[in-house]
């Protein structure tokens, strides 16, 4: 309980103090993880709503690969995209690993079946919904995707969240990917691991907190927009 | 307002939030593959700005376990090596993976264990007698279990005490597989013994009822090399930066720089570079 | 007035199964331009189905559905259909007609005045600028057939259009269905109401369990169905269909 009081009292040093490399931390992860988030979104939002809408061989197969990808360990993921990125490795010419973008790429292979998933289940059951009226109209494919995905916005909404959620709180991809380097790759979390294993328990704890209020602060942000404009709408 | 605008206006926001202003900025810099240990101990820290005002060269650490940072330079991910494990050291180069190995310092592990001491190591500084007692009275021990420079240190140690490695395991005996730092996290909550370096021990700030049993054993002497990455084996290596570090880490100024860096007014690492390369 | 028209649309022994069971059995007929017709029935007689084989929204087991070749217009885009239950997008009213009308790929300047005049007619024009989703279910019915009415149908199905609205909507929603049939429009409609059935047909279908059974012009059919079930239906006596034969009959004749 102790060290729990010490901790708050150093999250409230830490942001009341405007600690700068605090800041400079909190705002690599908030670029790093919104930025995978925002890419995971163009791929995942149509890639669902393709699985939700259309019928082909080795569709349950692909269903159920991306539902178990939503629990991908990011250790695992890190592995993957070290591997892919590594000078040894496919895409090792590009010297991208230990860089902010290599962890975009990993948190990208992570958010992206998560966000692909929910909205296969989402668009899934709007199709059921829609899909007499909207093919009555004669739109085809391509049309009834971009409809259903707009219309459903608000509850995609819920799926992106999910998304920013896992990124930002992931520490086994970027901390392989990245490095953890002072200044170019440090990010929230991986800082935090760096303070559990120097001991310092407070500091680890103080900047989860600042995490954990980052986090919702975002869910909040996202919440109030959502649901204004769902109020608006009917 | 219309609430589709609000959408838009949304997104619009965050992709600018999300605009990576500073993400690539060209600047010159290594990457040094190390350890956490090393880090942790807080000697980066203090050298690395020094090193970077007289060269305009940053270095990148990424600290990971040494049999891991070797891995890294291995793939040919970092330019330069600095670990603690002569012999997997002697071997990267001999595969000809690093250019050549120079000596830049050392500091010591010590054996921490809970204040109590059940095993009652804490008589003498000879530490293979003091595993031998841990393992005999079955009290906990943390360790490692990561492959990393400690971890090999210490899996020697207890081959020198006459045990089998593979029969160490059980109830008394447990393997972290994780940093040093949470293998001291684990062994003070659970008041094990473990071997730590001195560095990691001395920054270590979750001591609760640890404390330093056993050292000064000329058997815990932990020596750290530097390696320039071959770049016979990988072209894109910063051979020139790269040299420039380990040339200096190993000049009177590197080497100044490590032996004026104290923990709590001790120091944490002693230079031992054989040749001290005139600036 | 239309140059190339789309119908007749040809049915020719249409049947549609799901599941190995037969919903739609053997259906052979042929629809003309101009009257409206009426398709009436009990539950489960395979209206909705029949509308939507018609529309091609259901593909058939077997047999053919066919409409009249035209030169350089495509049957489903001479088409429409309005749903018992409307299917409003979250955009605006007028969004909504203006979606459907881009689908069709007309010009801008015709859109925006193809939602005037739809919106004006159907009595939407002062919530052009509202969230669709937001106007009440007899609106957003009427929504519905304007979006319909805009894109200018040859023919228009209509499955169940006021099953769920107070006489007043109904009586609205009627006018419209008036109104585009004057602009030349064959309508189908299903329904419940035979009273709608009686003021909006000038044929009527009779279904019942996936056959047709009695194809007959409206004040023909209400005065003296030929089959001996479209009788008992339109006396309202069919509730108890399901009883088997011998009972019906005696049924029957009890009410004689």
């Amino acid at each position: 309980m102790n060290e729990f009081s010490k901790a708050v009292a150093v999250a409230f040093q830490l942001v009341l103090g405007l600690d700068h490399q605090l800041i400079e931390i909190v705002s690599l992860s908030l670029q790093i993880s919104v930025l995978a988030v925002i890419i995971a979104a163009f791929i995942g939002l149509p890639l669902g709503a393709a699985i939700a809408l259309f019928r082909f061989p080795g569709r349950m197969a692909i269903v159920v690969f991306f539902n178990a990808f939503m629990g991908l360990p990011p250790v695992v993921v890190g592995l993957i995209t070290y591997l892919l990125l590594s000078r040894s490795g496919t895409l090792g010419t590009l010297g991208l690993l230990f860089t902010p973008t290599a962890m975009i790429i990993a948190q990208v292979i992570l958010v992206t079946p998560i966000i692909a998933a929910l909205t296969r289940q989402l668009i899934e059951d709007l199709w059921i919904e829609y899909e007499d009226q909207l093919r009555s109209l004669g739109a085809g494919p391509g049309r009834a995707i971009t409809a259903l995905l707009w219309d459903g916005r608000f509850s995609l909404t819920t799926a992106i969240l999910a998304g920013f959620g896992r990124a930002s709180a992931e520490v086994g991809a970027v901390m392989i990917v990245g490095g953890n380097i002072d200044h170019v790759t440090r990010v929230m979390t991986t800082a935090i691991a760096l303070e559990v294993s120097k001991g310092d328990l407070a500091l680890a704890l103080g900047l989860g907190i600042v995490l954990l209020t980052l986090s919702v602060s975002v869910n909040g942000a996202a919440f109030l927009i959502n649901e204004t404009a769902r109020r608006r709408q009917s | 307002m219309t609430p589709n605008s609000i959408f838009v206006v949304t997104l619009c926001i965050l992709l600018c939030l999300a605009t990576p202003a500073k993400l690539e900025a060209g600047e010159r810099f290594i990457t040094l593959a190390s350890t956490t240990s090393t880090q942790n101990s807080g000697l980066y820290d203090h050298i690395l700005p020094q090193f970077t005002k007289l060269s305009g060269i940053q270095v990148r650490v990424v600290a990971v376990g040494t049999g891991q940072a070797i891995k890294l330079a291995r793939n040919g991910d970092t330019d330069v090596l600095l670990v603690h494990h002569k012999p997997s050291e002697e071997k990267f180069v001999a595969d000809g993976y690093g250019v050549e190995r120079l000596d830049v310092m050392y500091n010591d592990f010590v054996l921490v264990g809970p204040k109590s001491d059940p095993a009652n190591t804490g008589s003498g500084s000879d530490v293979v007698a003091g595993f031998k007692m841990i393992a005999n009275s079955n009290a906990p021990f943390a360790s490692r279990g990561d492959n990393s420079g400690t971890h090999k240190r210490e899996r020697s140690l207890w081959q020198a005490a006459g045990f089998k490695l593979n029969s160490l395991s059980g109830s008394w005996y447990r393997e972290t597989g994780s940093s040093m730092g949470a293998t001291l996290n684990i062994a003070s909550a659970m008041r094990a013994y473990a071997l730590t370096d001195r560095g990691t021990w001395l920054k270590f700030a979750n001591k609760g009822e640890l404390m330093v049993l056993i050292e000064g054993d000329e058997r815990l002497r932990n020596p750290y090399g530097v390696i320039i990455v071959n770049p016979i084996k990988h072209p894109h290596v910063k051979i020139k930066d790269g040299q420039f570090f380990a040339d200096w880490l190993v000049s009177k100024a590197g080497q100044k720089a490590i032996a004026e860096y104290r923990v709590e007014g001790k120091p944490a690492f002693f230079p031992n570079a054989a040749t001290q390369v005139e600036e | 007035m239309v140059s190339t028209s789309i119908l007749p649309l040809q049915l020719d022994n249409v049947s549609f199964e799901v599941r190995g069971v037969r919903l739609i059995k053997d259906m052979s007929l042929s629809f003309p331009a101009g009257p409206r017709t009426a398709i009436i029935g009990p539950n489960g007689a395979g209206k909705s189905l029949f509308l939507r084989l018609c529309h091609g929204l259901l593909k058939p087991t077997s047999g053919v559905i066919s409409w009249a070749t035209t030169e350089d217009l495509n049957p489903s885009d001479a088409q429409a259909m309005v749903f018992q239950r409307p299917v409003m997008l979250r955009r605006s009213v007028a969004a909504n007609i203006d979606y459907a009308l881009k689908l069709r790929r007309i010009e801008r300047s015709e859109r925006i005045h193809r939602i005037d005049q739809v919106l004006g007619r159907a009595g939407l024009h002062r919530l052009k600028s509202q969230p669709a989703r937001t106007l009440s279910f007899g609106e957003q019915q009427k929504l519905a057939l304007a979006r319909a009415w805009a894109l200018k149908p040859q023919i228009l199905f209509l499955d169940e259009p006021t099953a769920s609205l107070d006489p007043a909507a109904t009586h609205a929603v009627e006018e419209i269905i008036d109104a585009i049939h004057a602009e030349g429009a064959h309508i189908i409609l299903t329904t419940h109401d035979l009273g709608q059935a009686r003021r909006l047909s000038d044929e009527v279908i009779f279904l019942h369990r996936g056959r047709m059974l009695e194809r007959t012009p409206s004040p023909e059919f209400f005065t003296q169905p030929r089959n001996d079930l479209a009788q008992a239906f339109v006396r309202g006596e069919l509730l108890w269909w399901n009883l088997g034969k011998d009972n019906r009959k005696n049924k029957l004749k009890q009410s004689n």
